[in-house]
């Protein structure tokens, strides 16, 4: 008898434990889906109006990020976006906009130990690494690329 | 009618890409600097294995947006580089394909950065 009574205590726990992480996970993605949806979609809109004035594909696409960095940038530096990711999550981070914001909070943070070390070399707290595993690994696959190009 | 198709494309890829990004963060307690450098590397070899393309293809901005997109311009500048110059793209291509979104984010991020108020709490 004892022992039911634990297993129902065990089993209970279980059940709300379950549902004390699941449910703020769906919430979570249900917001990160639709920030991040929404981000995309301004993008899409941007890229339209440069495609509507004439501008090629490609340079449309590059106004476009050029426009959503300084959106990330500008919604930081007045304190907007980070209240945005507090709910958002990925939502907020994934998009460029995201990128612009790691580039500009550490900086902001620290600009208080100085326009040089705090502020210039905190500009890349993470956009450091970003850039580190990225350039590095468009030169793994350029040479590759490369070496496929000669065999073939 | 084809625009609310096209748009809704754009919202569904963006919105799954996201999602991935906030299941990773939740599930294994990943920091979203570590998400930033996965998802970039993880666009610069979807596109070197040609999987990334046809996401653009069908989603737009949805998956040109997200940070993996910048991986897409990273590897499809790397690859149309070593196209025309042959080795010295490997090193010139990929940097030049993101030279617009770089400049801009230490241009913009160095003027915001200067004229926010550092939030003391």
């Amino acid at each position: 008898m004892n022992t039911n009574i634990d297993m129902s205590n065990k089993e209970y726990s279980d059940y709300v434990e379950k549902k004390a992480t699941n449910s703020p996970l769906l919430k979570n993605i249900f917001w990160a889906f639709l920030v991040g949806g929404i981000i995309c979609m301004i993008g899409q809109a941007i890229t339209d109006v440069f495609l509507k004035f004439g501008f090629p594909k490609e340079q449309a696409s590059t106004y476009t990020t050029i426009i959503l960095i300084f959106l990330g940038a500008f919604l930081t530096s007045i304190n907007l976006y980070s209240k945005l990711g507090k709910f958002a999550g990925a939502g907020s981070v994934i998009p460029i906009t995201g990128f612009s914001n790691s580039v500009v909070a550490p900086a902001i943070e620290f600009k208080t130990e100085g326009y040089i070390l705090g502020l210039g070399a905190n500009m890349f707290k993470i956009a450091g690494p970003v850039l580190v595993y990225g350039v590095t690994s468009s030169i793994i696959v350029g040479f590759f690329y490369w070496l496929i190009k000669i065999f073939l | 009618m084809e625009i609310l198709i096209t748009y809704l494309k754009v919202f569904l890829v963006g919105g799954i890409i996201c999602s991935i990004g906030q299941i990773l963060i939740d599930k294994t307690k990943i920091t979203p600097a570590r998400i930033l450098v996965l998802f970039l590397t993880l666009g610069v070899f979807l596109t070197a294995f040609g999987i990334y393309k046809p996401l653009i293809d069908f989603g737009g901005a949805g998956a040109t947006v997200p940070i993996s997109g910048f991986g897409y311009s990273l590897a499809n500048g790397v690859i149309k580089e070593v196209n025309e110059i042959g080795f010295l793209g490997i090193f010139t291509g990929g940097i030049k394909a993101a030279a617009a979104g770089i400049s801009a984010a230490i241009f913009f991020g160095f003027l915001a950065s200067l004229f926010a108020k550092p939030n003391i709490k």
